[in-house]
């Protein structure tokens, strides 16, 4: 079990070292009209509020909380800008860490987390822009974040161990995360043209990329899981586990 | 379940790492911002403008990294006691 978790290490080390150029899903500035940024941004606020006052309210209670919520915002930001190439489509994508950041943190402090992530990103490696702040925020946080965490707790509800719920969590985060930005996408360019069949086809165009790099995501958040179940499961039992502690297995 | 996981993940891996070499000689591999996001968006009259704050030029982003790591530590280092201590005191002051 060493022997592979030194593999795992080692290939995740040369992966993230290895010199690529960067590529991101993430909307580019000034892609989307002014007046749909404007929306998104105002769709994305009352859960970044959310999200800000339940990380005051859980500090208050728990010091350990602030720090912990900075260390998924790493995670966040380097799992979401490491560009992944997948050889059937021909093309770079890359996770979100938004379904894990949920199951550890829930999905309110996702947001936040990944609010920051994309700023960062926005600002210092022109991924996404800062315009398309909003519309970004409310794909990778907003639907990312809450679509895995209700898809951990339903199947969790549903008798479902930690590791299979954690991994169908970070498939549908990330899948959810690109068929909202099908839609956004297809909103803010469509003009005159029908909006359904757009979005249908700029959904169809991720599907190559984002149906391996889905089933990736799975992988990384069920391994994640699994790990911190052994290692610290207090940190699971915070939010992921709350209320179905009887039902572990 | 377990091992199925750390397969799938070695394979997953093992096929990037493969093909990163082969993306970088090439530099053929866009990513789906520009061949999905981008491609759409200029079919639809809308292009990617350059960024806000482009710190793409020369040692702009190292020096942008440098300071984000002046804040971020002087602020961590200010707030130490806070973050990591605070607790520990508040408890023993009881």
């Amino acid at each position: 079990m060493n022997r592979t978790h030194n593999f795992i290490c080692a290939a995740l080390a040369a992966l993230i070292l290895l010199p690529t150029q960067a590529h991101a899903m993430h909307i580019s500035e000034g892609i989307l009209p002014l007046s749909w940024a404007l929306v998104w941004f105002a769709a994305s606020a009352p859960f970044l509020a959310l999200g800000l006052r339940t990380l005051a309210a859980r500090s208050a209670d728990d010091l350990s909380s602030k720090p912990l919520t900075g260390m998924v915002a790493a995670v966040v930001f380097i799992i979401s800008c490491m560009p992944v190439p997948v050889p059937t489509a021909g093309t770079c994508s890359h996770p979100c860490g938004t379904g894990l950041a949920a199951v550890v943190l829930g999905p309110s402090l996702g947001v936040v987390v990944a609010a920051v992530a994309l700023l960062i990103q926005a600002l210092f490696l022109s991924h996404g822009g800062l315009t398309t702040w909003g519309a970004n925020l409310f794909a990778m946080g907003v639907v990312g974040s809450f679509s895995g965490f209700f898809t951990f707790r339903l199947l969790r509800s549903c008798g479902a161990g930690p590791v299979v719920a954690a991994f169908a969590a970070g498939l549908i985060s990330d899948w959810a995360t690109y068929a909202t930005t099908s839609l956004i996408l297809a909103a803010g360019i469509r003009g005159s043209s029908p909006f359904w069949p757009l979005a249908g086809k700029i959904a169809l165009a991720f599907v190559p990329t984002q149906l391996p790099l889905g089933i990736m995501e799975g992988a990384i958040t069920a391994g994640m899981v699994s790990l911190l179940r052994k290692k610290r499961p207090d940190l699971l039992a915070r939010i992921a586990l709350k209320g179905l502690e009887g039902r572990e297995t | 379940m377990k091992r199925i996981v750390l397969a799938l993940l070695g394979l997953t891996l093992l096929l990037t790492l493969i093909d990163g070499k082969t993306i970088h000689a090439a530099e053929q591999w866009q990513g789906v911002d520009e061949a999905v996001v981008g491609k759409f968006a200029r079919e639809h009259g809308r292009e990617a403008k350059k960024a806000l704050i482009d710190t793409g030029e020369g040692d702009l982003q190292l020096f942008a990294f440098l300071m984000a790591g002046v804040v971020g530590g002087f602020a961590a280092g200010y707030c130490w006691r806070s973050l990591l201590d605070g607790k520990k005191r508040k408890d023993a002051g009881r």
